[in-house]
């Protein structure tokens, strides 16, 4: 399964194969800001001088992204050569001298940063990226004290908030083209480039396309790599304060695993804090009537679409029924499932049927928790708080409102959190912890990993091979390392031998599965299954956003590998430290299924609420 | 046959002299790749284009390459404004050129060659598409070229859209793969990851059409025309304010006052010597030799005579500058709307001569920090007509 | 745009598949061929296009709005295109350029109402020494003045 290299041609590294072969060496001495070191052939200068702890500043360079070279913030002097070059991208060949500051490099930076600044629109203060800002970090320093080369003062471009996820401000675009890499390169889905050419040029959708109608997945990658505010997500938090305010709404907040791993960054914690007690204080301190673990409802969601799987599984091994689609594709990722609605739309019967946790959590929520507590649903408002900008246009589909009402009404972003939590005067690190209130207090770690990829197939697996054998997973500590790790995609299998009389036709059966993250893996995995190369698999995972939800779009920023790395790794640790870590074993679990799912997982109640139906939207726009 | 193509009487010691077509190649063609490599390297050619890079010096670092597949592209993208000499060749003395880029083929390995024509000389293409299909017929070009086994080379022509900035041989490339005319990042340089990733020769069409005469009459000759560190003859494409403007074929080293003279300029101001993004010339300084060392162009004159305001030149080739920045790096695409917006505070007589000083220092900046030629060549006309006419400018209102 | 225009153009362009390599280095010349038969680039077939080469709708229009000489929207059945490099500018082209913007009341990029002509500049056509220069349809016209300019415009159908 090795891919291409995915970088446009103009992108991609020097091909320093060649001169490897020619006995120079692999390893080439250079000067430093006068020190001398021996670097590998090949690496750039912005590497070298990270790995030197040299700061060099950048702004349309991003870990995650092929090379562009067009901010030129990171010039850098290389003796010899009459310009000055950008550290990014230039490959180190040759035993060269290196001067990462001097009075001509310090004052191109500033001109740069000038020229920036002048036709960057609006203030600062009035900037949901205030004090987050890689460019106002920039000018800070570069001790901008006045506008050098003048300064708009009047906007150019009409704000697109067409969209329930992302906001386009392009007056705050400084080109930079990082958006761009992502949805292109990084993503694959296609929505933005850069239009027209000189000073007219504009980061644009297809013909200037209002975002709410193109193919946008509402991923919100772009969010999480733009340096300044001209992506952002559709905050809904002042909605939220007025339904807190009212008292005759029940407000509930139901969170997500991930956020709970990355929350402590906004308030400036090394990634890897996980704050789940500290966020439900918060949480109950701002207002919110109730808080839920989404966890909850993602073992409602293992339970269900296990279930399905097995009935898949059955019909095609014991009916041989040939319209049975497998694999089976996972549906919790509503970023891919617009994915796949745009680019796959006759592949849509491949997907699970079962909703998101979210989705599922807020029929609940507006059904059986209402009936239950004696509150009238129309009274309930539910807030998912998700380290993702998809999941705002998952609850405003028009389909989702199987419990009568919209099940959930508003998405919030981790980031958008934090600042209510800010706004509310608190520092969420300060605070004590708390617990999830019942009915849905408790979760497994089967339903907290979710937040990371792999996630969803392990906790698939702990839940269908345990039901299936009568055994638990024969993994040390239930860990199915094959699921974990940051690679694109992921595949794996498992034996299922001794199965219980009613699986009897799966004895001897390897369950084929495969892990993917990021769409552009997803159009790999898709491409192969056109080709049938996807035979004889079983079981798909997919996650719109690299690394999974813990890399989501409305994750805290910056993102990049290392920080998805230590999120994930949070999770893990707070998974392993669970009592309950198979979703089929939550007690709340047992209880829904006994007293409202009657008929069981797949059952008809549960179709009616917990299932969904998916729109073949294709690609063309018109 | 369209007058366009009719061979115009001209005369000249190197492009414009005699040539036996085909002779080039078939002499090439026997010779050792390597010995083409020192020929030329003794001829001490350098780029056509403007920027003057050794030829040899970029045959052999594509030579040397190891790949299995290379590709010899012609830039006949001139857009550079007052430039025309290109035009002159493709449409007067094409097998100059295609016998170039041939026997560039031969020598660095590439069995591909691409001619990149801007779209403002479409009308030439035909034409040149017939001389394709008459050497293709004549065993000149295809397989088996003049009868050796080992060597296939063919040549396709594409017409551009309308960019400047893909003059620019990144810039070129990037446009012939499907994409935006936007210049890359070099290093790598397209001698290493060129077209489609692979190497690639890319050469300014006088820069081709000079190999056929250095073939046939050896890179010495060549070198005895010229200075030392010019050598060979240029092509320059005079025009403005004279009475025979044209292509003259003339030895490098040849002085501004010299040129003015042929061409019959009177009353001259200025020259503006290498286009928009070279420099300008004022009459104190006419004695000046033009050749790499000292006054640089990739071919254009413009001359100006004394009725000429000053401030309308640089207005209009900033105009030009901020419409043709490709847009991508910071520097250029914003740089050149200041000093366009400078310009026009000096024509309102709404400025400050402080700021103007410090719209040079942009500009010393732009040079230095933008990522093509493009950008690091725009602000030399706003630094040159500036500190060389200050008078005339800002004494003007 | 109806059925009967969209097949047209689903044809040529499957036609264009055919002529060329269908990957994307064959972009350009697939939209210089397909906007010499239809004026311009359309909403419609840049998608198909687009999809016939693996690229995204988006790039086919980055790459077109890029481009001078390609349209993503109509264009006049005749293109005038007048050179204003600085030769031909002191060589009267701005005059011209004037004559043409009021004779027709139309500014440097717009179409006539009528649909008869699109009125561009162009940076440097590179025929300085036949300068003023002027394209129509393609076609080059060397050492105009105002009237005669004029009289060739004029004379388009």
């Amino acid at each position: 399964m090795k891919k291409e290299l995915r970088s446009p041609v103009s992108q991609r590294p020097f091909n320093a194969e060649n001169i490897n072969k020619t006995g120079i060496g692999a390893e080439v001495s250079i000067e430093l800001n006068g020190k001398k070191l021996r670097v590998p052939l090949g690496r750039s200068i912005l590497d070298i001088c990270r790995d030197n702890n040299i700061h060099i500043p950048t702004l349309c360079y991003h870990e995650d992204l092929c090379i562009a070279g067009n901010c030129r913030m990171c010039l850098v002097e290389v003796e010899g050569m009459k310009n000055l070059q950008t550290a990014c991208s230039y490959p180190v060949t040759s035993p060269v001298k290196i001067k990462t500051f001097s009075n001509k490099v310090r004052k191109a930076r500033k001109h740069i940063v000038d020229l920036m600044l002048s036709e960057h629109y609006g203030e600062c203060y009035s900037c949901v990226r205030n004090n987050n800002c890689e460019l106002q970090r920039l000018a800070r320093e570069y001790g901008i004290d006045s506008y050098e080369f003048g300064h708009v003062c009047e906007p150019r471009f009409e704000v697109d908030d067409s969209s329930h996820a992302v906001v386009r401000d392009m007056d705050k675009c400084i080109l930079c083209r990082r958006c761009v890499r992502t949805c292109i390169d990084l993503q694959e889905v296609g929505v933005l480039e850069a239009v027209n050419r000189g000073y007219d040029t504009k980061i644009s959708t297809f013909m200037d396309t209002p975002l709410n109608d193109v193919i946008c997945i509402n991923c919100g990658q772009c969010i999480n790599r733009c340096p300044t505010a001209a992506l952002h997500a559709n905050d809904p938090s002042d909605q939220i304060w007025k339904a807190i305010e009212d008292p005759s709404k029940h407000v509930i907040l139901q969170t997500a695993p991930s956020p709970r791993a990355s929350i402590g960054e906004e308030f400036g914690l090394p990634p890897g804090n996980s704050m789940t007690g500290q966020l439900n204080t918060a949480a109950r301190m701002i207002g919110f009537d109730r808080v839920f673990d989404t966890n909850f409802s993602a073992d409602l969601t293992i339970m269900e679409e296990g279930t399905e799987l097995l009935g898949r599984l059955k019909k095609a091994i014991v009916d041989k029924d040939k319209s049975v689609m497998l694999p089976q594709f996972t549906s919790c990722s509503p970023g891919w499932v617009k994915f796949i609605e745009h680019f796959y739309p006759e592949k849509l019967d491949y997907l699970s049927t079962a909703k998101s946790p979210q989705q599922m959590f807020g029929a609940v929520l507006k059904t059986f928790y209402a009936e239950e507590s004696g509150i009238d649903p129309a009274d309930i408002v539910t807030v998912a708080l998700m380290p993702c900008a998809a999941k705002k246009f998952e609850c405003n589909r028009p389909e989702m409102n199987s419990s009568g009402f919209k099940d959930v009404d508003y998405g919030l972003t981790t980031r958008e959190m934090a600042k209510m939590i800010r706004e509310a005067g608190l520092v969420l690190p300060e605070l004590p912890k708390s617990s999830f209130d019942d009915p849905f207090g408790e979760a497994s770690g089967a339903g907290l990993i979710f937040g990371s990829t792999g996630g969803v197939m392990e906790a698939a697996l702990r839940t269908v091979y345990e039901l299936v054998t009568g055994r638990p997973v024969p993994f040390k500590d239930l860990n199915i390392e094959a699921c974990r790790g940051m690679k694109g995609i992921k595949e794996a299998s498992v034996k299922l031998e001794n199965c219980i009389e009613e699986f009897s036709f799966l004895e001897g059966t390897d369950l084929k599965f495969i892990v993917a993250h990021g769409t552009a893996n997803a159009k790999v995995v898709m491409d192969m299954l056109i080709k049938g190369e996807l035979e004889g698999y079983h079981f798909v995972e997919i996650m719109a956003c690299p690394g999974g939800c813990i890399g989501g779009g409305g994750q805290p920023i910056p993102t990049s590998e290392s920080i998805r790395k230590l999120r994930a790794k949070a999770i893990y640790e707070e998974d392993g430290a669970s009592a309950v870590r198979k979703s089929h074993e939550n007690p709340k679990i047992k209880y829904i299924y006994e007293k409202y799912f009657t008929d069981g997982p797949c059952g008809k109640i549960s179709h009616k609420l917990l299932h969904t139906k998916y729109t073949k939207r294709g690609k063309f726009i018109n | 046959m369209n007058k366009l193509f009719e061979r115009k009487n001209r005369t000249g010691p190197v492009l414009f002299s005699e040539y036996e077509k085909g002779s080039a190649v078939k002499k090439a063609l026997l010779t050792d790749r390597d010995d083409i490599l020192l020929e030329i390297r003794e001829s001490g050619l350098r780029g056509r284009g403007g920027a003057g890079f050794p030829v040899s010096v970029k045959w052999m670092l594509t030579a040397a390459a190891n790949s299995p597949q290379k590709f010899v592209i012609c830039n006949a993208d001139e857009g550079e404004p007052g430039t025309f000499k290109d035009r002159v060749l493709l449409s007067e003395y094409p097998e100059l050129v295609l016998e170039g880029m041939i026997i560039a083929g031969y020598t660095v390995g590439a069995r591909k060659g691409i001619i990149y024509l801007r779209a403002e000389y479409s009308y030439i293409k035909d034409f040149l598409q017939s001389k394709i299909e008459e050497m293709r017929s004549d065993g000149n070009l295809g397989k088996n070229i003049c009868g050796r086994k080992d060597f296939d080379f063919d040549i396709s022509i594409r017409l551009g859209s309308g960019a400047y900035v893909c003059g620019e041989e990144t810039a070129l490339i990037e446009s012939l793969e499907g994409h935006r005319g936007e210049p890359r990042n070099r290093p790598p340089f397209p001698v290493n990851t060129g077209y489609l990733g692979f190497p690639t020769v890319v050469n300014n069409v006088e820069t081709l059409a000079s190999v056929p005469h250095i073939i046939n009459k050896g890179g010495e000759w060549y070198h005895k025309f010229g200075t030392g560190k010019s050598s060979g003859s240029k092509l320059f494409s005079v025009s403005g304010d004279c009475r025979y403007p044209g292509v003259y074929e003339l030895q490098w080293g040849i002085t501004i006052k010299e040129l003015l003279d042929l061409c019959g300029a009177e009353n001259t101001k200025a020259v503006q010597i290498g286009g928009a993004s070279g420099i300008c010339i004022p009459e104190s300084e006419f004695s000046r030799q033009i050749s790499f060392e000292d006054a640089s162009t990739g071919g254009s004159v413009m001359v100006f005579n004394k009725n000429r305001k000053m401030i309308d030149v640089l207005q209009n080739f900033m105009e030009f500058f901020t419409e043709e920045s490709c847009g991508q790096c910071t520097p250029c695409r914003i740089g050149n709307v200041k000093l366009l917006e400078g310009v026009n505070m000096i024509r309102n007589n709404e400025y400050s001569l402080e700021y103007i000083e410090k719209l040079k220092e942009l500009g010393e900046t732009m040079k230095i920090a933008s990522k093509c030629g493009l950008g690091q060549t725009s602000p030399n006309p706003f630094i040159s007509i500036l500190n060389n006419f200050k008078d005339e400018i800002f004494g003007m209102n | 745009m109806n059925d009967i225009e969209k097949n047209k153009r689903r044809e040529f362009v499957s036609e264009l598949m055919n002529k060329y390599v269908p990957d994307r280095t064959s972009l350009l010349p697939i939209l210089q061929d397909f906007q010499e038969k239809f004026g311009y680039i359309d909403e419609y077939s840049q998608q198909l296009i687009a999809f016939e080469l693996d690229i995204h709708p988006v790039e086919v229009n980055s790459v077109i709005s890029f481009y001078a000489f390609l349209y993503d929207k109509p264009v006049g059945r005749n293109i005038v295109r007048i050179c204003k490099n600085i030769v031909c500018e002191f060589n009267g082209s701005k005059e011209i350029s004037d004559a043409v913007i009021k004779e027709f009341k139309i500014n440097p990029g717009e179409t006539t109402p009528d649909g008869k002509l699109t009125f561009e500049h162009v940076n440097c056509f590179g025929l300085c020494d036949k300068s003023p220069s002027m394209m129509v349809n393609g076609e080059i016209f060397e050492n105009i003045n105002k009237e005669s300019a004029l009289k060739i415009i004029k004379e388009l159908k």
